[in-house]
């Protein structure tokens, strides 16, 4: 590009950026008092509508005068609805679990009496001497923010937000660069696609920059289907112009006209977020024509996915946007050479795009001293299940699984102990207690068995049954798997036969050799990734849990006693309390009766094991006992029926 | 013209067709279910045409990849084998074995296939999968047995060829996966009466003319 475009180019987003900086400070006026409230749909869920309608209404009642800004989420969904009030004499201060109630109460004592109320707060944003600062607890220093830095921080509705925040000088700045130079620098930053298998993004630009054909385009793929995993969803949601800017600057890499993100339509918010950003950006000469002055033109476009697993893997989803059924095809030719309508495609995650910006801003060495040597960067697991502090957390690659799940996610609730982590979900492996160690990187997880995968992670206790785990995932991926190629089709149908049968205690032997056979060809023969991977959860659980399946098989036991035909409750007539009816009325089968020496018996043949009666038990009796196998549980016959009705 | 190695022996083939169609063309068998001669894009979906490539670690289904000169293959590894022997016994454990009762008996691709592999028609390691639904008469000129088919695509195939646009195609997921007409049953009946392409390329007569 000529000096002189250069100079105009920047002239023109300067002007941009100072009405966005005018209209930032006019926001955050020097007097003014903000209420920060976490909107995305974790938020949205624990009930943040009602939080600030509760807000709104103590302001109006109350005559005082304030700001309310949605924003979108922190990652710390263990305590959503989160506020951050930022009123002038005090740090901005982050609280917790916030309830109508409570909001009412923040209002009186702290904006009307300058009580803090410390009792509810999480902590400060900045350092300060009156409140401990969040930066001093686990969940928040360890973590590196790079694709999430602004999530939660600025309204993803209101572009000029993210603009007065730095936002779009990255792509100034690739606007100045030659096309070549941008994917260099890509290159140099040794990033790696975020959607699971970790390809290198800048080989992907490459091939379809060098592609002969003159019409390329990018797709954005946000079509994010595992079980427990929301890291997509969340970014669009919380600052969706930090992806639009990636998109943006890798078409412009890659010489595309046209951009597609690909969102399920699960997601409304995000998908409207999306929109209105895309929609702002056109506005003020972000996208579209002639962006910022210069020759290069981008249109994005939404493409709603209707919610098939499958459409997550690039091939599927881009026969999906040209309206045929979303089933993989063989691979060459790849998108990056024929990929939507034929033309060279590139596809990058929602993670990978939004990564885009910060590189190009601070540089590839920046981002090479984040992370490992092999997998630079950070990565982003949304980590559920039994963890204290459940939400997303971006880390650099290479912490260990230990301190991800025990530090900085606050290790498992109810004093009990870890059992495994499934990570890539239903396409990824369970990890031991013994792989706690191993650090979170592409290659790392790979080796272990696991896979990194778009970021899922679901931590167990010990009261997870690992085979009934396995069961779980495969059939999820059996559901979803679009009945194309014959070994996903047929062979994950098959596994899950042989898991369900051995959870049913009608388990053969033979099986788990079968199991290990049928799920190595099938990795080896399934067409695309889906069947390439559904059988992970069943080699790794075997693998490291080998001795559950046994039990299962050979002892008709479960060890986890989470296998309903495999256990039976029933009440230890020593601890029981005569007279004592507590259990009775909390069984929905009746199946509770009276001894002769008026303590309970549970009726084996019309129980359906729910559990009820032991959590019923007063704990001072604690006299419901569950065991594996059920022939565990001593028989106390029920007294033939005495009372004569009528 | 393209020179390769398959098992030992060395084949000559015209430039860009598909692996599987040199091996057929020279008489070298490869078990195959979903491929047709006149398809640009094979779709590679009942994974039996496995063969190694020198300087490929796993197998490669031979109907996706184009010959090269120079090509080094086998057909016949262990590993090609164990893949094509499971696949197969998928395919076996969804298929209800009737020969006797069946029109495509003698002529039928599975048949050939287990007569090549050495591999009996009696399961041995999987359960059969039974499925609700044994014949769908839906369609005024075509009878559907979701039993014997194997989803190999290639009646969807045909009929987009033959018509432009395919009266049937796939519907549902997962093992419930069937071909489908869409409800199209009426309009299709003008051309289908005159057609039945579909029928006549099915390798296993899960596609059937009515009997009229």
């Amino acid at each position: 590009m000529k000096q002189n475009s250069k100079e105009k180019l920047k002239e023109v987003f300067a002007s941009i950026k100072m009405d966005a900086e005018r209209r930032f400070r006019e926001m955050k006026g020097d007097s003014s008092q903000n209420i920060f409230i976490g909107m995305a749909t974790c938020g949205l869920a624990s009930g943040a509508t009602d939080v600030k309608a509760a807000f709104e209404e103590a302001f109006s009642e109350k005559g005082i005068s304030a700001r309310i800004i949605p924003v979108g989420c922190l990652g710390h969904c263990y305590a959503e609805p989160l506020v951050i009030i930022d009123r002038p004499g005090f740090p901005p201060i982050l609280y917790h679990d916030v309830t109508p109630g409570k909001a009412k109460l923040l209002v009186k004592a702290f904006l009307e009496e300058d009580d803090p109320v410390f009792e509810h707060l999480l902590g400060a944003m900045e350092k300060n001497d009156l409140i401990p600062w969040i930066m001093d607890f686990a969940r928040f220093n360890q973590e590196k923010r790079v694709v999430m830095a602004n999530s939660g921080l600025l309204d993803p509705e209101d572009i000029y937000q993210y603009v007065a925040k730095g936002g779009y000088s990255a792509l100034v700045k690739a606007l100045t660069l030659e096309q070549e130079e941008i994917i260099h620098e890509i290159q140099d930053s040794g990033l790696r696609g975020r959607g699971g298998a970790g390809f290198l993004t800048h080989i992907k630009w490459q091939l379809v920059r060098d592609a002969k054909e003159k019409d390329k385009i990018v797709i954005c793929n946000a079509d994010e289907g595992d079980p427990g995993a929301y890291m997509d969803r969340t970014i669009l949601e919380s600052n969706p112009h930090q992806v639009i800017e990636g998109i943006t600057i890798s078409a412009y890499a890659v010489g595309a006209k046209k951009a597609i993100v690909y969102v399920r339509a699960e997601y409304p918010l995000a998908v409207k977020t999306t929109k209105k950003a895309i929609e702002q950006a056109k506005e003020i000469g972000l996208l579209g024509k002639g962006i910022l002055g210069t020759d290069f033109d981008l249109d994005i476009a939404i493409f709603e996915g209707s919610g098939a697993f499958v459409c997550g893997e690039e091939t599927a989803l881009i026969q999906s946007i040209q309206g045929k059924r979303g089933m993989p095809q063989p691979r060459p030719p790849y998108p990056s050479q024929r990929g939507l309508w034929g033309k060279p495609t590139a596809v990058n995650n929602v993670k990978t795009m939004a990564s885009i910006p910060p590189i190009l801003n601070k540089g590839a060495q920046w981002y090479r001293g984040i992370g490992t040597e092999r997998s630079p960067g950070t990565a982003i697991f949304s980590v559920v299940g039994n963890v204290l502090h459940a939400g997303l957390v971006e880390i650099p690659m290479g912490v260990t699984l230990r301190t991800l799940i025990f530090e900085i996610c606050g290790g498992i609730p109810n004093q009990k102990s870890f059992k495994a982590v499934q990570i890539g979900g239903p396409s990824g492996g369970c990890l031991p207690g013994s792989s706690l160690d191993t650090p979170i990187d592409f290659d790392s997880l790979t080796q272990a068995g696991a896979m990194m995968g778009s970021g899922g992670m679901v931590v167990m206790d010990e009261d997870a049954c690992m085979v009934d785990v396995a069961r779980y995932f495969l059939d999820f991926t059996q559901k979803e798997s679009c009945g194309k190629c014959t070994f996903c089709r047929i062979g994950t149908k098959h596994l899950l036969d042989v898991l369900e049968r051995i959870t049913r205690g009608k388990g053969r032997q033979g099986d788990i050799g079968l199991l290990e056979d049928l799920s190595l060809d099938i990795k080896a023969g399934s067409l695309c990734g889906l069947g390439k991977t559904a059988p992970n959860p069943v080699i790794t659980t075997i693998k490291y849990f080998r001795d559950e399946y046994e039990a299962h098989i050979r002892e008709k036991r479960c060890p986890a006693m989470m296998c309903r035909t495999l256990t039976a409750y029933y009440i230890d007539l020593d601890k029981c309390a005569r007279g004592c009816d507590a259990c009775v009325g909390s069984c929905p089968t009746e199946s509770i009766f009276t001894t002769k020496n008026r303590k309970k018996g549970i009726d084996q043949t019309s129980c359906v094991k729910c559990g009820e009666c032991m959590a019923s038990c007063p704990p001072e009796y604690d006299a419901v006992r569950k065991v594996s196998p059920p022939e565990l549980a001593p028989r106390i016959e029920r007294p033939q029926e005495t009372v004569t009705h009528g | 013209m393209a020179r390769l190695i398959v098992d030992n022996k060395q084949i000559e083939t015209d430039d860009g067709v598909t692996l599987l169609q040199a091996c057929l063309d020279n008489e070298i068998y490869i078990p195959n279910l979903c491929y047709l001669k006149e398809m640009d894009n094979p779709p590679g979906s009942c994974r039996l045409c496995l063969v190694e490539i020198d300087g490929h670690s796993q197998p490669i289904t031979s109907c996706t990849v184009t010959v090269k000169e120079g090509m080094v293959i086998r057909t016949d590894t262990e590993h090609v084998r164990r893949l094509q022997r499971t696949a197969f016994e998928l395919l076996l454990s969804v298929h209800r074995v009737d020969c006797k009762n069946c029109p495509a008996n003698r002529k039928c691709e599975l048949q050939r296939i287990a007569k090549f592999l050495h591999f009996g028609l009696k399961l041995v390691r999987l359960d059969q999968l039974e499925r609700e639904t044994t014949v769908v008469q839906d369609h005024p000129c075509l009878e559907y047995v979701p039993t014997r088919c194997v989803l190999c695509g290639k009646c969807v195939f045909v009929c987009q060829k033959k018509n432009g646009q395919a009266v049937l195609s796939f519907a549902k997921r997962g093992l419930d996966t069937v071909i489908s007409f869409f409800g199209e049953e009426d309009k299709a009946t003008a051309t289908c009466e005159e057609c039945y392409a579909c029928a006549e390329v099915c390798p296993v007569a899960a596609l059937l003319m009515k009997e009229q």
